[in-house]
């Protein structure tokens, strides 16, 4: 029986097994940045204790940067002073900062990728639940804790239980105006918020094959929306072409043999999984969420459901989503009012998202009365999109154009939504709050479908306001 | 590192927090988040649930008289789920919280939670039930979780409840904080990185 790549990086990584059982794992790769890391290395300062690999930590500031005022101090004396901490922390450390100065900034599972960071085969740990959006490359990447975050400062090790891995399979091809997040949506409204736990999900099919890097991170990032402790696909000659070059890729000779090793991490064709899902390609369509979860999610041309539809354990939840949202069971979501659109966050907010959305974008206006934003995931992604002159694209239409960070994403910057508003998101998450007023309301969705939201005004379908042709599911050569 | 206490069981007076799937940003929302210590977080746990946009105090049972001071949390499904924001359970125990009884936890606030001493265990939906409606019904009773016979008691009668064994016996044995494990032998976690293609 083969290995899956899971497993076979889990082998390679381990040190030891501890007296309770969990695994002692070195993590090649830890990404920090301002939120979580200021408590561990205040406890690392406490214990006497220092960086154990300096040179494999790696830090950057994202979630509380204002992304449109970068001039420091910031108003906020909180944020100024987190950013501070993460200097002086970095300084005292040794550890390789992508401050704001550097060009380098933005949002941390966009920045590993992007400078050649984040490789095949390796562990990544970082203090933030979507850590599995490193996972594309074919890495084991894990969210942690604050204090998980000082375990692997002090040791470049963490305890862990090993996983299950659950292969999702998406077969056949994607039909027009479907992308890489309503694949992650349908997956996490099929197998539920919670059906993740205990696994690994190792994502494949012809999809996956033909996704870009861009997309397939954007799957693997709501990783951790399903459940799921860290989401992966196997690397193959895309990764190794999207790597090529990158500042911190293997260079020179060092290149051939680096693509060597990674590819042999790629699960074997006989390795065996602990659960198999298949999905088809074709079933899938734009999708939307309507509640308070990531899993509670319909496509755009679906009513609500109802609630006896629903299993009479979501019930409960489905009723408090309703309630939150101000929206009725058996009704369409489309024509719901929006009041802010918001692209950009780890899930969304890398060049590709931006080429699309501005594709369809060109020439239309946003909605009177829609506040709408456009934040680049890092100050990479901005450079490029700036030269590409699609800054102005966005503006032309009525777009806020940003500086890279998590803004609207979460509540800890100056973006955030007032009182009872509705946005139409690509970020991750719709939790109650989240967006940072404690009742204001998110509908996550794709980059395009976004700016078809932004022109009308409403949750609108996407393939009618721009004019893509739905295929019919099976007459396509007949 | 000083030497942590053996965790066996941990008793106290019980409030029911219902619903399932509720995430870390209601824990603990990312505003208070603005912090480089943990120090103070306790006075924001759940902070928008038991509080409106002027501060006034809202029906939730936080806020019910008769739970205050509970150190123990009844919980439905999926508790913990959304952010890894230590945070979170970080929050919850300077609030007082030394236990949490639930239908499941999502796994890094499980973790997180353990990791600072602060049991998660879980049990059937019928106990949850009894146990809530004997809470309910005398808030003033404490109940007592005992991790070495993964049992809880409640006014005498007695309950099945569950624990991962790794947190279990990291719990017992008062090596709840993988740290000073992971500290020892060094000479092993450079053995690793010396193997490894890319360290
Ligand atoms: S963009 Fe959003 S989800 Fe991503 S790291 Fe920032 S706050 Fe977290």
């Amino acid at each position: 029986m083969g290995k899956t790549l899971f497993h076979k990086v889990w082998e390679d990584h381990t040190v030891r097994t501890l007296p309770n059982g969990q695994t002692q794992l070195f993590i090649g790769t830890h990404l920090i940045h301002e939120v979580t890391s200021p408590q561990a290395f205040g406890m690392l300062r406490e214990l006497g204790l220092k960086v154990k690999y300096p040179q494999r930590t790696f830090a950057t500031v994202d979630h509380i940067v204002p992304t449109n005022e970068m001039a420091e101090p910031y108003s906020d004396p909180l944020a100024q002073a987190m950013i501070q901490a993460l200097r002086d922390n970095t300084k005292e450390f040794g550890v390789t900062f992508f401050d704001t100065n550097t060009g380098k900034q933005g949002v941390v599972h966009i920045v590993g990728p992007e400078q050649g960071i984040t490789q095949p085969g390796t562990t990544i740990a970082c203090g933030d639940s979507h850590t599995a959006t490193h996972g594309a490359f074919g890495a084991i990447a894990f969210g942690i804790g604050t204090s998980q975050v000082r375990d692997v400062l002090a040791t470049q090790t963490m305890a862990l239980s090993p996983l299950k891995v659950r292969r999702i399979n998406v077969s056949g091809k994607l039909g027009p105006g479907v992308y890489a997040k309503d694949v992650i949506l349908h997956i996490i409204r099929l197998l539920g918020v919670g059906g993740g736990k205990g696994y690994a999900y190792e994502y494949g099919g012809e999809v996956f094959d033909n996704f870009s890097m861009e997309e397939r991170m954007t799957v693997c990032n709501m990783s951790i929306e399903g459940g799921a402790r860290c989401g992966y696909v196997n690397p193959d000659a895309k990764t190794f072409e999207y790597l090529k070059g990158r500042p911190y890729s293997p260079q020179g000779a060092d290149w051939d043999a680096a693509v060597e090793k990674w590819a042999s991490y790629a699960s074997d064709a006989d390795a065996e999984y602990d659960d198999v899902f298949n999905i088809d390609a074709a079933d899938i369509k734009p999708t939307v969420t309507w509640g308070i979860t990531p899993g509670q999610a319909v496509f755009i041309d679906e009513n609500l459901p109802l609630l006896d539809e629903l299993d009479s354990a979501d019930r409960a939840t489905a009723q408090e989503a309703y309630e939150y949202m101000s929206l009725n069971p058996g009704e369409p979501i489309r024509g719901t009012k929006i009041d802010v659109a918001f692209l950009g966050s780890c899930t969304n907010g890398r060049l590709s998202d931006f080429e699309e959305a501005a594709k369809y974008l060109k020439g239309h206006k946003v909605a009177p009365g829609v506040k709408a934003i456009v934040v680049p995931g890092s100050q990479v992604v901005a450079k490029i999109a700036e030269a590409k002159g699609l800054d102005k694209v966005f503006t032309e239409a009525g777009f806020e154009w940003r500086g890279a960070g998590c803004s609207m994403c979460l509540a800890m910057n100056p973006d955030k939504l007032q009182g009872n508003q509705l946005c139409a998101s690509s970020s991750n998450r719709n939790f109650k709050g989240r967006q940072g007023s404690p009742t204001g309301r998110t509908v996550l969705m794709s980059p395009v479908m976004v700016m078809a939201a932004a022109i009308k005004g409403e949750i609108s379908d996407a393939r009618e306001v721009f004019g893509v042709q739905v295929a019919t599911v099976g007459v396509e050569g007949a | 590192m000083a030497a942590l206490e053996k965790i066996k069981q941990v008793s106290g007076r019980a409030v029911p927090v219902p619903g399932d799937d509720v995430d870390t940003d209601r824990i603990i929302p990312a505003r208070f988040m603005k912090c480089v210590t943990f120090d103070g977080l306790g006075e924001y746990a759940f902070f928008d649930v038991r509080y409106d946009g002027e501060g006034n105090k809202k029906k939730h049972p936080l806020n019910e008289e008769r739970y205050e001071g509970a150190t123990i949390m009844l919980v439905g499904n999926n508790f913990g789920c959304g952010s890894s924001r230590e945070h979170a359970p970080q929050s919850l125990h300077k609030f007082g919280v030394r236990a949490i009884i639930g239908l499941s936890f999502a796994e890094i606030f499980f973790g997180n939670s353990t990791t600072l001493g602060m049991p998660c265990v879980t049990v059937s939906e019928d106990t949850l039930h009894l146990l809530t409606q004997a809470v309910e019904s005398h808030p003033e009773s404490a109940l007592t979780i005992n991790l070495e016979k993964m049992e809880i008691d409640c006014g005498g009668n007695t309950f099945p409840c569950e624990l991962p064994p790794a947190a279990r016996e990291g719990l017992l044995a008062g090596e709840w904080d993988a740290l000073a494990l992971l500290l020892k032998d060094q000479q092993d976690i450079e053995a690793v990185a010396d193997k490894l293609h890319y360290v």
